[in-house]
């Protein structure tokens, strides 16, 4: 069969399974009065069409930000108002200041999960394609194989098709970005990461790998030569593009620090509801949020992430390749989600996008991680009505990624690159590593099938109602910090040689 | 795919496609939904003898008894999902439940479907040379049966249970293929006790059995040895058909309801077309008529006043009186279709048969095919889903001969695409369009590199036509809809997607008749 046809039912197939999730429920579907992200959605829609620039991040009479304020940077409020043009011409009802207040409809339903689609078909969807054909090794159909699971991975597709949000599109922008980076393109990759940053401040997870890899590029083509050329060049595009998406608030400073307050609200506290990352799975040992004060707890996490970033950064500035760039944004976003202040669970988004950059290069790790980073969010999901989308998606992933990828067959030693860990391990006796990694996956697999079940299937006990919640969480956690330390370690030891790559059968 | 072995890429195509319908769970669905939960609720809660005579709905029980045993097997596991959808008196009864567990029985038993198309994949000839896997035969007719467009969104979204129907009928076939007559015999007659619409098919079965089985030895030119004959085998099949009938029809024929059962079977008193006309001989033909009529009118020949009133509704009114051409009756239609496949069951049965000669189970499937496609074109109150009766079986024969390839791609587009008014929802139309292109691309795709280096599968006119069907969905689906001739004439489009398609069907209908009676070239043996 042509390549060209396998991609099209690659990307149809694709399609066809985020809009069969779409068909289902949305976070707050009918729970007044705050309903849910898809109400937020809609409320900016209303916000920023109803209101002028300059009020939109302003708490005023038409404005409460206690209702779903706008929090996200200038471009995702430009995207709400491009959508509330199209709303008004098909139903004013739906972008009226105030009154369309909880406006839900099925027709209202199909035009939000329509404005997802079309922003996932012309940014995320077009990149994912693009990165398979030009930045994997292999044959055709390998990368036919890598383009399905990647365009397949479940987590995205759940939340933003079925909770509801526009992740595909700071996700999308940053994908052009590595794009670019891994074609050459420097100044055009910088561009689109500034728009994913203006999307989603929580872009920030990778911009630590984007800077020190544009750097560390810069030092190697000489700092006094090319290199402060190319650094000038992505420099001035990087001021440029912030400073025509954050034009209308330059007029006035304060208007800006109160765009940049709205952002990052420091007063939440280290993190909410239950999340896979550090200071949740140790609140359960220490209660940091009572032994620190608000103030310290932000500058507690900032140390606790920046030394977790420092080491994959500094390797990725003295060794700017591709190779070395795309651990360390797997790193980087890792270490942000697993330390960092005010964490949401599906801000393990922003590290699925790296690690499925890598789903060519450490399939069975790639895959393990993918699929404990869906789980990890289920109990949102279970939230919003998602039960069924939710073991389908991840099922079918799981099946045919281990199919398609064949990572069980490919997990010798030198393909898991566990040679560093050998060193390390010297004093034990000689044990079959790939093995006990196989085995490994094995049980967490069956574990988080098991925690679903019992999530769905039991009631927990009442003195302890959080208990199901908490030990998924903890669950993934352990998998997330599992994975760190391993692609440390991977973008540590030697980068993989063209010889192991060509022996992976295809 | 890296590790597609030829073992493991049954499994894996059947449980991605499993896996996608369960993704349509909560989709939209058809009245066809509460029609078999009331079915659930009739065979559940009411005796055997009122099954046919209850009426509180309109959907009233039309299946043959079989049909009926199998919805109240069903039911025994439904009231665990939720009980309250199975009393008869909960009238369009909905629950996430219900919906979970009527949606999860066609997945389910889709599996007798999965069984039957991999029996069928067993009995493709592969080639001798190592092919890789994807351009094998055998898995090019898995993906044609299992991701098949058309029961997919008949199945999961519309909502019946043809799966498990069709997965019968290939089990049938299969058996056919390798030789099991008595097996292949037992299942039809199951089949037909199932659902009576297979009967089309039936006088292939027949004419098939009775000249390959009943019948030992053939002359030396192929005809029939008429004292070959083997009564032992003939009384073997009757005894099979007849006891599976006796089974089904038995308690209401001892219960004195044979009358009331066969008038919910076949019902007369609906139109010649269905509300959506189907795309076959008769909507070229309502079309002439209205063409004619207005065309008269212009000209002055006839009076405006004196025409059928509601006539160019698009088939709204179910008794339709044509203006100009004679109007059909149900015998009418019933002598069109005898004599539409009457050439084809005789040449199947004087046909050059023989141990080693060309005739054999392909020509039986051809002629099965011309038997349902011709009931289809020339049937009173055919559905438009009955198309699928025609496509599913000939992608048996499209992955084994180039020329039924190029009908099958006509048929199956055309046929297809007709169901597309099936779905008009607009929430599930990303869905039928998508899952149609999926379909179509692979078909070409997959068909072409099966049969490269054999020529070209359809002729230069035939892909004209498949191109304009795109011209014509963009128009019927997109243009119009916004156009301000939707308040004035809504039905047009319907209209034009019958007409449009009814053509390839025809045409697919008379290329099966070319390759059925000049086989100059050889078709490969089963």
């Amino acid at each position: 069969m042509q390549t060209w046809s396998s991609v099209s039912i690659c990307v149809l197939l694709a399609v066809v399974v985020r809009w069969g999730v779409s068909l289902n429920s949305y976070s707050g579907a009918g729970k007044p009065p705050m309903f849910g992200d898809y109400e937020a959605q809609r409320h900016w829609q209303e916000v920023t069409y109803n209101l002028p620039p300059q009020e939109w991040y302003f708490n005023t009479t038409e404005n409460d930000l206690m209702y779903w304020g706008l929090d996200y940077p200038p471009l995702t409020a430009y995207h709400s108002l491009i959508c509330a043009y199209v709303a008004k011409s098909i139903n004013p009802e739906w972008v009226e200041l105030h009154k369309s207040r909880g406006y839900e409809s099925p027709k209202h339903k199909l035009f939000m999960r329509a404005t997802v689609l079309v922003a996932d078909l012309i940014l995320f969807i077009p990149a994912v394609v693009l990165y398979c054909f030009y930045l994997t090794d292999g044959s055709s159909k390998n990368k036919v194989s890598i383009l399905f699971c990647f365009l397949l991975y479940p987590g995205l597709i759940l939340i933003d098709y079925g909770h509801f949000q526009y992740n595909a599109v700071s996700l999308g922008f940053a994908l052009w970005g590595v794009l670019a980076l891994g074609l050459g393109w420097d100044a055009l990759g910088s561009l689109a990461f500034c728009l994913a940053l203006n999307y989603k401040q929580m872009e920030l997870y990778h911009a630590l790998p984007f800077f020190f890899y544009l750097l560390g590029k810069s030092v190697q083509l000489g700092l006094m030569g090319r290199g402060l050329f190319l650094l000038g060049r992505i420099a001035s595009t990087v001021l440029g593009t912030f400073a025509l998406c954050w034009l209308p608030f330059l007029s006035d400073p304060d208007h800006a620090m109160q765009v940049v307050r709205r952002i990052f609200p420091v007063a939440r506290g280290l993190f909410e509801d239950k999340v896979a990352n550090t200071w949740c799975s140790l609140n359960a040992l220490i209660k940091f949020r009572s032994i620190l004060s608000s103030d310290s707890q932000v500058y507690f996490s900032l140390a606790c992430t920046l030394l977790a970033v420092l080491p994959s950064c500094v390797r990725l500035m003295t060794k700017p390749t591709f190779w070395q760039f795309k651990l360390a944004l797997a790193n980087s976003s890792l270490a942000f989600f697993l330390f960092s202040y005010q964490v949401h669970e599906k801000s393990i988004l922003l590290v699925a996008l790296p690690v499925c950059l890598l789903l060519n290069d450490l399939p069975l790790v790639a895959i393990w991680f993918l699929h404990a980073s869906t789980f990890s969010m289920m109990p949102l999901f279970l939230r919003d009505g998602l039960l069924v989308p939710y073991v389908v998606t991840s099922l079918a992933f799981l099946f045919f990624s281990i199919y398609l990828l064949s990572p069980l067959e490919q997990c010798s030693e030198e393909q898991l690159r566990l040679g560093a860990y050998r060193k390390l391990l010297f004093f034990l006796p000689k044990l079959d590593l790939a093995c006990i990694v196989r085995w490994k996956f094995y049980i967490s697999v069956a574990a988080m099938a098991g925690l679903s079940f019992v999530t769905v299937a039991l009631v927990p006990p009442p003195h302890l109602p959080d208990l199901f919640p908490l030990l998924v969480t903890s669950t993934a956690f352990l998998q997330f910090l599992g994975t760190f330390i391993y692609f440390n370690i991977v973008q540590f030891s030697e980068p993989p040689s063209r010889k192991s790559q060509k022996k992976k059968k295809n | 795919m890296a590790a597609a072995d030829s073992r493991t890429w049954f499994p894996a195509l059947a449980l991605g496609v499993s896996l996608l319908k369960c993704l349509f769970i909560n989709a939209y669905h058809s009245t066809d939904f509460e029609v078999h939960r009331n079915w659930l609720a009739i065979t559940h809660s009411l005796p055997v003898s009122r099954w046919y005579h209850e009426n509180s709905s309109v959907w009233t029980l039309d299946y043959p008894p079989l049909f009926a045993w199998f919805q109240w097997s069903l039911s025994h596991v439904a009231q665990h999902f939720d009980s309250n959808m199975l009393r008869v008196e909960n009238l369009d009864y909905v629950s996430p439940g219900a919906v979970l567990f009527q949606r999860l029985s066609v997945v389910f038993t889709d599996g007798v479907f999965i069984y039957g198309a991999r029996e069928c994949c067993r009995c493709v000839q592969e080639p001798k040379e190592q092919r890789d896997v994807l351009s094998r035969p055998s898995f090019v007719l898995a993906v044609l049966l299992l991701w098949n467009f058309g029961l997919l969104v008949v199945d999961h979204l519309h909502f019946q249970y043809n799966g498990f129907l069709f997965g019968v009928l290939l089990l049938s076939l299969a058996k056919h293929l390798q030789h099991r007559h008595l097996q292949g015999a037992l299942l039809f007659s199951i089949l037909l006790n199932l659902k009576h619409i297979y009967l089309y098919m039936a006088p292939a079965y027949g004419v098939y059995l009775l000249r390959s089985y009943c019948f030992t030895q053939d002359h030396r030119d192929g005809s029939v040895g008429w004292r070959s004959f083997r009564p032992l085998r003939l009384l073997a099949l009757g005894s099979i058909v007849t006891s599976v009938c006796a089974l089904s029809f038995g308690p209401f024929i001892a219960m004195g309801q044979l009358p009331q059962v066969l008038s919910r079977l076949f019902p007369f008193k609906r139109g010649l077309c269905h509300a959506y006309w189907a795309p076959n001989f008769w909507s070229l033909y309502n079309v002439l008529d209205k063409s004619l009529a207005s065309l008269g009118v212009r000209l002055n020949l006839l009076e405006e006043a004196e025409l059928p009133r509601a006539s160019m509704t698009g088939g709204l009114v179910q008794e339709f009186n044509h203006a100009v051409l004679p109007s059909v009756t149900p015998s009418v239609t019933l002598v069109c279709s005898l004599l539409s496949i009457l050439p084809a069951l005789l040449s199947l049965w004087g046909g050059p048969w023989g141990p080693r000669g060309p005739w054999g189970p392909p020509a039986f499937l051809r002629v099965l095919l011309i038997c349902s496609l011709g009931s289809f074109l020339f049937g009173w109150h055919v559905h438009e889903k009955a198309v699928l009766l025609a496509i599913l079986p000939l992608s048996i024969l499209a992955v084994q001969n180039r020329e039924d390839a190029g009908t099958f791609l006509v048929l199956t587009t055309t046929g297809h695409y007709s169901l597309f008014p099936l779905i008009f929802t607009p929430a599930e139309f990303p869905i039928k369009v998508l899952l149609m292109l999926m379909f179509t691309i692979y078909s070409f795709t997959a068909l072409r590199k099966l049969h490269s280096g054999q020529g070209r599968l359809l002729c230069p006119l035939e892909s004209a036509y498949l191109l304009g069907l795109i011209a014509v969905a963009i128009t019927c689906e997109v243009v119009f809809p916004l156009s301000p001739w939707q308040q004035r004439l809504p039905f047009l489009p319907l209209l034009v997607t019958s007409v449009y398609c009814s053509v390839g069907v025809c045409h697919s209908f008379l290329r099966l008749y070319v390759s059925l009676l000049r086989p100059q070239e050889k078709p490969k043996q089963l």
